[in-house]
């Protein structure tokens, strides 16, 4: 039989039992619907957070550091602990040349250190000793500044600071002026410089190195600086590559001229006096796709590396997991949905015992019979899938919707936790068809065996 | 196939039942042959086998034992998508209940062994208007089985039975269900189709009278296998 003809008379016979048809139909709608409506909300929990931190650019950077830090907890400056040096003498420090091998690679945006160093802020008579540290030109793409009040800094060498909210409150309350006021003002940062023995403040890195003799090492010295308050930003600046303890930022060339002592300059002044070292160095590249290679790169060039290329690899495996789960309960709906299309068709044979048996008479095939039913349970899956899609989309956004009203009362900024990508609707469709094809299996298999003789005579 | 080659044969053609421990010899050794363009009857009382022999020609069944040759092809040798293409083309049905789906129109019931011979579509509405007004039911196309006759229903029934141009017309009491006036229409229809058309017809009945004066030869079947016309005809008369 032409498809055409079957689909004719499938469609027929599925309209001649219409509300029989349509309540089994609707069975498949709310199993569809209650697996896209899971599924929905699964994708769209995975797209929020990988959004999220990929707005951060944590997926392009790889951070080095020199190869023993890697035991001592993967990111060296952030404990400030002695990293456990077994073999000093192996150990490849990060210094100014590694940062211009590193920036040389392929696929590498910029190259850049994280410098920090403790500063005592004077504001209004008072003295603030706190965290401070260097924030490259960049940062400023990655969404970590999105919520600053004020500005970013407006070039990479500016003497400007921005403030965490936490500290721009205590300054206030000494200056009896709402935070935003500090805007714009004027602060004095003493700091503890690095001094070469033999050399004149306020010379720039480069200099220093040069004016640097082995064994000479250098001197510490408290100077000051006049920075202006450019923005506040909101405390919470944690996790990996964010600034946790710290409370106030600098531009990354600023410091760099300011020339504050480090922590590693403790080692330096051991192990290589002439060359400045740094604690970590971070890579950014133009895309995550490259982090792996590169990483390995950098590893045979004798540094530890740290990225969150893994980080999302398993982030992927976990939605991957819980979409599974989501998945296999919201199909318990279908499971049930497609018993009913099975009792249904079979009500159907006992039903149409007589019309088969005339169809058989007149030249079905035992095929033809078997392929009606199946079309009958395929389009039955099919409307139900389609159905169940739009119920399924509809009961998504209301839960996001409902979400985002709780979010709201939290003064919280809403968020879509819900989506429905094409290739769910049209994967969600096809398993609807599927199972309803896989439902009808016994069904079109028995009405192809009914015995014409037997059921002509039947009345 | 030649003008000598039987349209039906049926050799040593057997079908039994087993009921639990008993076998029932519905159609028991039965050999027949019918030449093309032949209308002929099987009678017999009921429970003679004669409606089995029928269905097993007609192939809906398939015989025990034995073979059925329709144009020399033997049926019991035949492929179940083979068999189903002989009864859609090579043999036409029409049954004591008409058998017309009753939720459709006459149309579309004269349609149904067209899409199933997978006809073109521009050709069915031709092919089924054709039938339809050989029966002279031009006027009813859009009717639905419940609306006719009886007669007007065994009418449709033969429309569908010849929509496909088939050789051979096979029917299973045609007039039981109809009224003598109403069944003696059909059998000039089927007269008519024989002598116009062609068509060699199988006709089931138990009734001898209709038997001698519309077929040309009339097969006894009691107890599942042939007998004497006389012996039938001093039994039944």
């Amino acid at each position: 039989m032409k498809t055409r003809d079957l689909a004719e008379l499938a469609s027929r016979n599925l309209r001649e039992s219409a509300l029989r048809n349509s309540l089994t139909t609707a069975g498949i709608a709310v199993g569809v619907a209650s697996l896209v409506a899971m599924l929905s909300l699964g994708i769209g929990l995975q797209q929020l957070a990988q959004n999220r931190l990929a707005g951060t650019g944590l997926f392009n950077t790889i951070y080095v550091y020199p190869k023993t830090n890697r035991a001592g907890g993967g990111r060296g400056g952030r404990g400030g602990g002695p990293p456990d040096e077994s073999r000093p003498g192996d150990i490849k420090m990060l210094t100014d040349e590694t940062r211009q091998q590193l920036a040389s690679l392929p696929n590498v945006v910029e190259v850049f250190p994280e410098l920090r160093f403790t500063a005592d802020l004077r504001y209004a008579g008072g003295g603030h000793v706190t965290s401070a540290a260097s924030v490259a030109a960049s940062a400023k793409g990655t969404g970590q500044f999105d919520a600053v009040q004020g500005s970013f800094f407006s070039s990479e060498s500016a003497a400007e600071v921005i403030l965490h909210m936490d500290l721009a409150k205590e300054l206030a309350e000494e200056g009896k002026i709402q935070p935003k006021d500090l805007i714009g003002q004027e602060v004095t940062l003493r700091y503890p410089q690095r001094k070469p023995v033999v050399a004149a403040p306020n010379q720039s890195s480069a200099d220093l190195a040069a004016n640097d003799e082995f064994g000479m090492g250098f001197t510490i010295a408290p100077a000051e600086a006049k920075v202006r308050i450019v923005g506040l930003v909101e405390n919470e600046q944690a996790g990996p590559g964010g600034l946790g303890g710290v409370r106030m930022l600098l531009p990354l060339q600023f410091v760099e001229q300011l020339n504050p002592v480090q922590g590693s300059d403790v080692r330096s002044v051991v192990q290589s006096p002439d060359k400045h070292m740094y604690v970590s160095l971070t890579v950014k590249l133009t895309d995550p796709k490259y982090v792996s290679a590169l990483e390995d790169s950098i590893k045979q060039m004798g540094f530890a590396t740290f990225s969150l290329f893994d980080a999302a690899r398993s982030l992927q495996r976990f939605f991957a997991v819980l979409d599974l789960f989501l998945g296999i309960f919201g199909s318990l709906a279908l499971a049930v949905a497609s018993l009913g299309i099975i009792n249904t068709l079979v009500m159907a044979i006992l039903e149409r015992r007589r019309e088969i048996g005339v169809l058989k008479a007149l030249g079905a095939a035992d095929r033809d019979v078997r392929r009606l039913f199946f079309a009958e349970a395929g389009v039955m899956g099919f409307v139900g899938g389609a159905f169940g899609v739009f119920l399924g989309w509809a009961i998504g956004k209301i839960i996001n919707l409902g979400t985002n009203v709780y979010l709201a009362r939290q003064d919280l900024p809403a968020e879509k936790i819900w989506s429905v990508p094409l290739w769910l609707v049209g994967a969600a469709i096809a398993f609807s068809v599927v199972v309803s094809l896989a439902a009808g299996l016994y069904p079109a298999a028995r009405a192809a065996r009914l015995d014409p003789v037997q059921a002509l005579r039947y009345e | 196939m030649t003008d000598r080659q039987p349209a039906l044969e049926t050799r040593e053609v057997t079908r039994h039942y087993t009921m639990g421990e008993a076998v029932i010899r519905a159609v028991d050794g039965v050999s027949l042959s019918v030449a093309p363009g032949e209308f002929v009857s099987l009678l017999g009382t009921s429970g003679s086998g004669k409606s089995t022999l029928l269905n097993l020609i007609a192939g809906l069944d398939r015989p025990t034992g034995g073979a059925i040759l329709a144009h020399g092809r033997n049926l019991a040798e035949m492929s179940g998508d083979d068999l189903a293409r002989h009864r859609n083309r090579t043999v036409g049905m029409v049954f004591q209940a008409f058998n017309l789906l009753p939720r459709m129109t006459l149309e579309e019931n004269v349609e149904l062994p067209l899409r199933l011979a997978e006809t073109d579509y521009a050709m069915r509405p031709g092919r089924v208007r054709e039938s339809l007004e050989r029966v002279g039911l031009g006027a009813r196309l859009t009717h639905r089985p419940s609306e006719l006759s009886g007669g007007e229903q065994q009418r449709a029934s033969l429309a569908r039975a010849l929509v496909n141009r088939p050789t051979i017309l096979l029917a299973d009491e045609p007039t039981g269900n109809l009224d003598s006036r109403t069944g003696e229409e059909i059998m000039n229809y089927i007269a008519q189709f024989n002598r116009e058309l062609g068509m060699t017809v199988v006709m089931v009945t138990h009734e001898p009278r209709l038997a001698e004066r519309y077929t040309q030869r009339q097969f006894y079947l009691k107890d599942g296998k042939l007998s004497d016309a006389l012996s039938m005809n001093g039994g039944g008369a």
